[in-house]
C-alpha cells in the first residue's frame, strides 16, 4: 500500500447523500479476478452515455456532460467531496479500488458507510469525516472558486483550505500509523502469531465442536 | 458486571487489543464465494503465505451462476472465469465444505451456511459480503468485509476491528396477518434511516423477534447492514437449537449437550446496558413497498409516495426528487396503483423455504397478471428446492405462471443473466432498490415474498391482507 502522509489536491464536490457502492462501481465490473483497472468505470451509470459492459474501450464512450466528475475543472482532482452515508451498501472492495484508480486519495464527507470506510484505509485512500456545517461551506467554495484546491496533513490530522483556515479531523491511532507508513496489516497481525496459536489451542479445548 | 450479547461474543474472540482499542478478533468460520475472494487468494499467494486455518472454510458459487439452463455451464466467460478461479482456489488450498455450480447443496452462501449447520451460535463469521449479517440470527457476530480483509482472515484467522457501539431494537407486539420478517426490518429502515445503525451493532429482540423462525430471523438479521450496521444478530433460544439439531456441520453426541450448555448463555444479561435503544410496535406495522432508491424510502402498503417538499433537509428532498424521477413516480401516487412489469422472488433476504411458502400460499389456484413480463423464483440454495419440490410448492408457481428457476444470487444483483431492462419496474423480495442495482436503468421495490406474488397476481402491488 501507498503511504499517505500529506496531499495537496484539487477537489470534485459530489453534491448527493447515499451514494452506494453499486453506483461506485456497477457490478458488471465485479467479474474481474484482479484489483486494478476499475478506475474508468467508476461511477459509470453516471458518466457514461451508453450501458457500459467489461471489456470496452471507455476512452470512446460519449460521456454524460451533466456528471460533475465529467467538467473540465474538475478533471486531475484527487480530493472527492461527499455528503453523508458515502458508500452504502455492497462490501465489494472494487469501490476503493475504482476511486484510488481514478485518482482520488481521500474523500471529505459528513459520513461513510462502515464497511466501505474500513476497506478505504486497506488501499490507501483516507476517508474523512467533517461536521455537516464544514462540509457545506466547502461545497460552496468547491463551487464558486475556479481551481479550488485543500491541502490534507495526515500527521497533524487537518483539512486546511487555501485560505489558511484549518478543520481537525478524527481517525483511530492504528489507522493513521497503518496509513502513514504503508504498512500491509497481515505482516502486523501476524507478529502476534504466537498469541493467535494460544487463543485457537484454548478454544480447541473449550469448544471442540467448532473445529470439526 | 451484566454484558449485552454483543459483548460476550466479542469478549469470547478477542486475541490482541492495541493501544487505541483496535482489537485482533479469532474468526470461527469464513464463508468464500467468488466475487469478493480471487483477488485474496492471489494477494496470498504472491506474499508466500498459506491459510491460517482451511477448516473453517465454507465456500460456494453464488453471484455469478446461472439459474436456468445449468446443462450448458456457465456461458458468460468473464462469469466462468471467475467461478473457476473459486474452484482452482479451493482445490489447491482445500476447506472445510465446498459446493461448487450444480452441486446439489450449491447455493447462496448465507443460506448455504446455516442450513448446512456450518453457521453455528458463539462463533465469529466473516465472508466477504455485507449481507454476512444473516448469520447473526444465530447469536453470532458476523461481519461482512472486504477482499483485504478476507485475506488477513485467511492468512491470520482473525479479523482487525474496533468495538462498536451498541443498540437495542425491540419489536414488541402481535404482528398482523400477511406481516413478516421483512416488513418488521423494512419499518425500521424507514423509521432510523440507512445510516440509522452506522457504528452499531444491533440486537434484535422483543415478543415478536422471540415469535420469528429462525428464517425469519434471518431475513431481519440480513438487512441490518440496510440500516448501517455492520452486525445485528439475536439472541439464542430454544428455537435456535431446534433448528440446528441434526444439521450435516452442528455437532452430535456429547458435544452436542455441551454445545447447547454454551449457547443458552448467549443472551444478553437482563440488565445489560445499549448505547441506543429503539421501540417498535410490531402490531402497528403494515405490509412494506419502498418506493425509491434506497431501503429507507418505504411505506406501507396503504401509504403514498411522498413529494419532495416533505422533507425540510435539501439534500434530502432532492435525494428524494431524484428518486422519484428515478423510479418514474409522481408525488402523492397511492402505493397500491402502481403497475409492476417483474417479479423477482429470492435473494439472501428472501429465498428460504418459509418464503416459498408463503408466496406459493397467494399463487395457489391464481394466476399472474397479463401485464407481468416474468414472474422469477429463485430457491436460496438446491436443498430448497428440493424440499420446495417434495412439498409441491413448484408445480403451484409453475401453474401460476411464475419460472421456477436453480438457485444462486440472481436478480438481486443482476451479475447473471437474471436482470431487469431499463425502466421496468419490479417487485423484489431482495435487499436493495439502489438506481441499476437490478440492471442499468431497473426500478426496483422491496417487498416480502407474500406481498411479491400479490403483486405477480394483481399486476400492481396489492395488499395481501385483502387477498381472500
Amino acid at each position: 500500500m501507498e503511504k499517505f502522509v500529506k496531499l495537496d489536491g484539487l477537489v470534485a464536490p459530489l453534491d448527493r447523500a447515499n451514494v452506494d457502492t453499486d453506483a461506485i462501481i456497477p457490478k458488471q465490473f465485479l467479474k474481474s479476478i484482479k484489483r486494478s483497472g476499475f478506475g474508468p468505470n467508476a461511477f459509470d451509470e453516471w458518466r457514461y452515455m451508453d450501458h457500459g459492459e467489461p471489456g470496452q474501450d471507455c476512452a470512446k464512450r460519449v460521456k454524460n456532460p451533466a456528471f460533475v466528475l465529467n467538467q473540465e475543472r474538475y478533471q486531475g482532482a484527487s480530493i472527492l467531496l461527499a455528503r453523508s452515508n458515502f458508500g452504502c451498501g455492497s462490501s465489494r472492495e472494487h469501490a476503493p479500488w475504482a476511486l484510488y484508480d481514478f485518482g482520488f486519495r481521500a474523500i471529505v464527507g459528513e459520513s461513510f458507510a462502515d464497511i466501505f470506510y474500513n476497506n478505504c484505509f486497506k488501499n490507501g485512500l483516507l476517508p474523512i469525516i467533517l461536521p455537516k456545517a464544514d462540509v457545506d461551506a466547502l461545497f460552496g467554495l468547491t463551487e464558486h472558486t475556479p481551481g479550488y484546491r485543500l491541502t490534507i496533513d495526515l500527521p497533524a490530522q487537518l483539512v486546511v483550505r487555501p485560505d489558511g483556515h484549518a478543520i481537525r479531523f478524527e481517525v483511530d491511532a492504528f489507522r493513521k500509523e497503518c496509513m502513514l507508513n504503508g504498512w500491509d496489516d497481515i505482516g502486523l497481525t501476524l507478529r502476534h502469531a504466537e498469541k493467535i496459536r494460544e487463543f485457537e489451542a484454548r478454544r480447541r479445548v473449550e469448544q471442540p465442536w467448532l473445529f470439526s | 458486571m451484566s454484558k449485552t450479547l454483543y459483548e460476550k461474543l466479542w469478549d469470547s474472540h478477542v486475541v490482541h487489543v492495541e493501544d487505541d482499542g483496535t482489537a485482533l478478533l479469532y474468526i470461527d468460520r469464513h464463508l468464500v464465494h467468488e466475487v469478493t475472494s480471487p483477488q485474496a487468494f492471489e494477494g496470498l499467494k504472491l506474499a508466500g503465505r498459506k491459510p491460517w486455518r482451511v477448516s473453517s472454510i465454507v465456500a460456494t458459487a453464488d453471484h455469478n451462476t446461472p439459474t436456468s439452463h445449468w446443462e450448458q455451464g456457465i456461458t458468460d466467460p468473464i462469469s466462468r472465469q471467475q467461478v473457476e478461479t473459486l474452484d482452482a482456489n479451493i482445490r489447491e488450498v482445500g476447506a472445510l465444505a465446498y459446493f461448487p455450480f450444480r452441486d446439489k447443496r450449491q447455493g447462496i452462501v448465507h443460506v448455504v451456511g446455516p442450513e448446512n449447520g456450518a453457521t453455528l451460535p458463539g462463533m465469529t463469521v466473516v465472508c466477504g459480503d455485507s449481507h454476512t449479517s444473516t448469520h447473526g440470527a444465530f447469536a453470532c457476530l458476523a461481519h461482512g468485509i472486504g477482499t483485504s480483509e478476507v485475506e488477513h482472515v485467511l492468512a491470520t484467522q482473525c479479523l482487525l476491528q474496533k468495538k462498536s457501539k451498541t443498540m437495542l431494537v425491540r419489536f414488541e407486539g402481535k404482528v398482523g396477518a400477511g406481516v413478516t420478517a421483512k416488513d418488521l426490518v423494512l419499518a425500521l429502515i424507514g423509521r432510523i434511516g440507512t445510516a440509522g445503525g452506522t457504528g452499531y451493532a444491533i440486537e434484535f429482540g422483543g415478543s415478536a423477534i422471540r415469535g420469528l423462525s429462525m428464517e425469519g430471523r434471518m431475513t431481519v438479521c440480513n438487512m441490518a447492514i440496510e440500516a448501517g450496521a455492520r452486525v445485528g444478530f439475536v439472541a439464542a433460544d430454544e428455537t435456535t437449537i431446534a433448528y440446528l439439531k441434526g444439521r450435516s456441520f452442528a455437532p452430535k453426541g456429547e458435544d452436542w449437550d455441551k454445545a447447547v450448555a454454551c449457547w443458552r448463555t448467549l443472551v444478553s444479561d437482563a440488565d445489560a446496558r445499549f448505547d441506543a435503544v429503539i421501540d417498535i410496535d410490531a402490531a402497528a406495522i403494515a405490509p412494506q413497498v419502498t418506493w425509491g432508491t434506497s431501503p429507507e424510502m418505504v411505506t406501507g402498503i396503504d401509504g403514498a409516495v411522498p413529494a419532495p417538499e416533505d422533507f425540510s433537509d435539501p439534500v434530502k428532498s432532492e435525494g428524494v426528487a431524484r428518486a422519484l424521477q428515478y423510479m418514474g413516480l409522481v408525488p402523492r401516487m397511492r402505493i397500491d396503483q402502481i403497475p409492476i412489469d417483474k417479479v423477482f422472488i429470492g435473494s439472501c433476504t428472501n429465498s428460504r423455504i418459509e418464503d416459498l411458502r408463503a408466496a406459493a400460499a397467494v399463487a395457489r389456484g391464481r394466476r399472474i397478471a397479463p401485464n407481468v413480463k416474468l414472474a422469477l423464483v429463485v430457491p436460496g440454495s438446491g436443498l430448497i428446492k428440493a424440499q420446495a419440490e417434495a412439498e409441491g410448492l413448484d408445480k403451484i408457481f409453475i401453474a401460476a405462471g411464475f419460472e421456477w428457476r436453480q438457485p444462486g444470487c440472481s436478480m438481486c444483483l443482476a451479475m447473471n443473466d437474471d436482470r431487469l431492462n431499463p425502466g421496468e419496474r419490479c417487485a423484489s423480495t431482495s435487499n436493495r432498490n439502489f438506481e441499476g442495482r437490478q440492471g442499468a436503468g431497473g426500478r426496483t421495490h422491496l417487498v416480502s415474498p407474500a406481498m411479491a406474488a400479490a403483486a405477480a397476481i394483481a399486476g400492481r402491488f396489492a395488499d395481501v391482507r385483502e387477498l381472500s
